[in-house]
């Protein structure tokens, strides 16, 4: 009994411990959730935008339907860098942001990419001649990657022809890992994700695949929350100090 | 009802589950029965490393699993050397991956039900003539029954619920590799929910049923000592 | 056929060291008090002790030496357990198969059926050994031991766990089995009635080590040793049944030192059994008595004294060629003048008969 109530007693104090750490998050800092994709292209955002300015911001990493999902539960973030446009588009429509102010912060590029440095050239055959096993592409209904990895497979159209060498990743982070632990040759993936830095993907091959042959990969950001924080860090990614930096990390922009 | 593709999903993981299960008794038989006579001082590792899916997210060892699939991998290097085909995205994969993954849950109560009959039986055995490898089949497996029933058991309903390492090896392959669990993850993903709770729930029923049947077996068992 | 054997085992704190060098015909007992390494040598013989070390060689053949270790279920033996022998999931005629079908007696059913009829469990074939008792669980273990006719029969105090009634329902059949089986059995006990009643040869245990062995006769009246010092001290006389007086309900048997009259129900004649006298039993008179109740009585010779605690004696007497214990008061002693070599005459109260 009594080490029931030493360890209640530890708990409540853990707990209460907890409860002014979080308390104190609010003050001059904004939690930012960001899809997966955008992690490092986000850090590197952060650090240049906390070079001028004394706002902290948290990062919350998370594929946008978990994120949307908590959102849509009442989880307390502040800003939201969404992969598609049609979450926070439905956010908006449930009206748990703040008007007008979703805006679409950068365009993915898919990309076409084996760890093999012989294997992708410049236009993309290989994938006509289809000389793999397998094909590495995010979930088309789960992903918006997947969802423009299908309609480039579809305008070529391989997509009936591929369809046995497909293999989905739940996300376009697994796509991209089943292509970096071998074993798939190839995939279709986001740009972005071979351009991080200490990646695994020096040395191999790739094509940029024209961004005509898909619909725009919009991905957007909404304002969760009133403070002046969140507006502040939602007009710095709107200038090109900080559209260049997206640029870097393969993504275009408006 | 069931849509095509959810029926698929749902035949492919009957069979992951059966045929999963049979292997793992297989391998998990001996297995439980070296752990239950073995002297070797380091016996212990192997009886952790089975355990660790117990802890382990799935995804971990789907990760793991994944990255020993490829190429560089030594189950991969190893498949290619042979000139065989790699096992990751195929149904085989997936047996392999559930195999690993329910291991612990068909060893552990083969360990404790080959243990708790003691060494006398044995020893009985062998003074009426039994060597090591008859005893095992006439002493060991029959006296170990109920510990069979419950590792079929659970070996069964945790392989029909495997998730996270379908998820990481598997590519969500119709037909081949696509599981119901991930089925329901991506129908819950796609916002989906009516067929999520479908397959869902069928998925519940049939968990339900089997474990059922495990527990009023071992009341039977405890009812009537053999 | 004869055992040799020579063992050591080291288990915790307890060492077992011995050197076993005997005929082995009708019933060798392993005896001593609890601890002192009886089951553990047993076990030795069996081969169920992985981590010995030693040598054992049953008549020609070795079980065990430095470069060779015989594996149990190669043996040629039989073990009853003290408890615990059947095989769970099995009934007693799966039990009694499971080592006659293992065994160079598989293919003949003779050894099988007599197992069966010699242990008396007919009836219980079909039943699972949780639903029998103790005493028939023991006749089964027996039963299924003598099917595979085993060169040796190691016998782990099968009687202990059993009350009294359960073992004289045991003890007949234990008796039987070397005289109509020929198998020589070695018999562990820490139970000095047991050894009295069923040894032909005895080793004497005391901390991993013999401390003493010889035939039985002589075990039980060797006055160095604590078993004709216990209160339930006893000697035993091999006689032949000769005549039945059936008016009085008598029966007389003959042995080296002249007749015994034995009351009870009628013998059968020539058959050789075995007689227990206690030392408590006999009483010494220097004079033929006249006018006793007592029916037994012989002239004897003194042969050896020995004091028991502060008043009591132990009189060991020879009898043609048989010894004889008395435990009589060392008053007695005194007031008859006894030395060693005096004539005296024995009356014995009671004997009991084992065939």
């Amino acid at each position: 009994m009594l080490n029931l109530l030493t360890i209640l007693r530890n708990v409540a104090l853990v707990l209460g411990v907890l409860a002014i750490v979080a308390n104190r998050l609010h003050s001059g800092e904004i939690s930012v959730a960001v899809a997966s994709n955008f992690g490092n292209t986000i850090r590197a955002l952060v650090a240049e935008y906390q070079a001028s300015s004394e706002d902290e911001i948290k990062l919350i990493l998370g594929s946008t339907g978990k994120l949307y999902a908590q959102i849509l539960h009442g989880a307390p973030f502040d800003v939201f860098l969404a992969a598609d446009e049609q979450r926070p588009k439905l956010l908006e429509e449930e009206s748990i942001t703040i008007s007008d102010t979703r805006f679409t912060y950068a365009i993915g590029r898919l990309v076409l990419w084996s760890k093999r440095s012989d294997l992708v050239d410049s236009k993309g055959s290989v994938l006509e001649a289809g000389d793999f096993r397998f094909l590495s592409i995010a979930h088309p209904k789960l992903a918006p990657y997947g969802q423009a990895a299908k309609e480039v497979l579809m305008k070529m159209d391989l997509w009936e022809a591929l369809a046995p060498k497909l293999v989905f990743g739940e996300n376009v982070g697994q796509a991209f890992h089943f292509i970096s632990s071998g074993n798939a040759e190839l995939g279709l993936i986001a740009h972005s994700q071979i351009l991080q830095p200490g990646s695994l993907t020096e040395g191999g091959s790739r094509w940029l695949v024209p961004s005509n042959l898909h619909s725009p990969i919009e991905q957007q950001a909404v304002q969760l929350s009133e403070k002046p924080e969140s507006r502040r860090f939602l007009a710095f990614l709107k200038n090109e100090p900080a559209l260049k930096i997206i640029r870097e990390y393969g993504y275009d922009t408006p | 009802m069931f849509s095509e593709p959810d029926l698929i999903a749902l035949s492919l993981t009957l069979k992951l589950a059966l045929l999963s299960t049979f292997i793992l008794l297989i391998v998990g038989t001996p297995l439980a029965w070296w752990l239950t006579v073995s002297r070797w001082p380091l016996k212990f590792v192997v009886e952790t490393v089975i355990a660790l899916p117990l802890v382990l997210p799935p995804t971990v060892l789907g990760f793991y699993v994944l990255i020993a699939l490829g190429p560089n991998g030594p189950i991969g290097g190893f498949m290619e050397l042979i000139g065989a085909r790699s096992f990751a995205f195929t149904f085989s994969g997936l047996v392999f991956g559930s195999v690993l993954y329910s291991l612990p849950f068909v060893v552990q109560p083969l360990q404790n039900a080959f243990q708790a009959i003691g060494s006398r039986p044995f020893e009985v055995a062998a003074t009426l003539g039994a060597s090591p490898l008859d005893r095992f089949f006439s002493v060991a497996i029959p006296l170990a029954k109920p510990g069979f029933i419950t590792a079929t058991a659970l070996g069964f309903a945790h392989t029909m619920g495997e998730f996270g390492v379908a998820l990481m090896i598997g590519g969500s392959i119709p037909g081949e590799t696509k599981v119901a669990s991930i089925a329901i993850y991506e129908h819950v993903e796609a916002l989906e929910y009516d067929r999520a709770h479908l397959l869902s729930l069928t998925l519940l029923a049939f968990s339900f049923i089997v474990l059922a049947i495990v527990y009023s077996s071992r009341r039977r068992f405890s009812l009537i000592p053999s | 056929m004869s055992i040799e054997g020579q063992f050591q085992l080291q288990k915790g704190k307890f060492k077992l060291d011995v050197d076993l060098k005997a005929p082995v015909e009708g019933v060798t007992a392993l005896f001593g008090p609890s601890g002192s390494g009886k089951t553990t040598l047993l076990r030795l013989i069996a081969g169920l002790e992985l981590d010995s070390k030693g040598s054992l060689k049953i008549g020609e053949e070795i079980w065990q030496d430095d470069q060779e270790f015989l594996p149990a279920h190669k043996r040629r033996i039989g073990y009853v357990f003290q408890e615990d022998n059947l095989l769970p999931h099995l009934n007693v005629k799966g039990n009694i198969e499971y080592g006659w079908k293992r065994s160079s007696e598989k293919g003949t059913t003779k050894s099988l059926q007599q197992a069966i009829e010699l242990l008396g469990i007919e009836e219980l074939l079909s039943r699972k050994p949780a639903t029998l008792s103790g005493g028939e669980r023991q006749r089964v273990a027996i039963a299924r031991a003598l099917a595979t006719r085993p060169k040796l029969l190691l016998m782990d105090e099968p009687l202990a766990a059993l009350d009294r009634s359960r073992k004289e329902e045991i003890l007949p059949f234990i008796d039987s089995i070397h005289r109509n089986l020929e198998i020589a059995v070695i018999y562990v006990t820490h139970a000095s009635d047991e050894i009295a009643r069923l040894a032909d040869h005895l080793f004497l245990m005391e901390n991993g080590r013999f401390i003493a062995n010889g035939k039985i006769d002589n075990m039980l009246t060797r006055l160095d040793l604590p078993l004709s010092h216990s209160d339930e001290a006893e000697s035993i006389v091999d006689a032949d049944v000769r005549e039945y007086d059936a008016t009085y309900k008598l029966n007389y048997l003959d042995c080296a030192a002249g007749r015994f009259t034995v009351s009870g129900n009628q013998l059968r004649i020539g058959e050789s059994v075995r007689l227990r006298i206690a030392a408590r039993d006999v009483s010494l008179t220097l004079e033929p008595p006249r006018n006793t109740s007592i029916l037994n009585i012989f002239p004897a010779t003194v042969d050896k004294l020995m004091p028991k605690g502060g008043s009591q004696m132990t009189v060991r007497l020879k009898m043609a060629d048989h010894l004889l214990l008395s435990r009589i008061t060392r008053k007695s002693v005194d007031n008859l003048g006894l030395r060693e070599g005096d004539i005296v005459y024995a009356q014995i109260k009671s004997v009991a008969v084992f065939s």
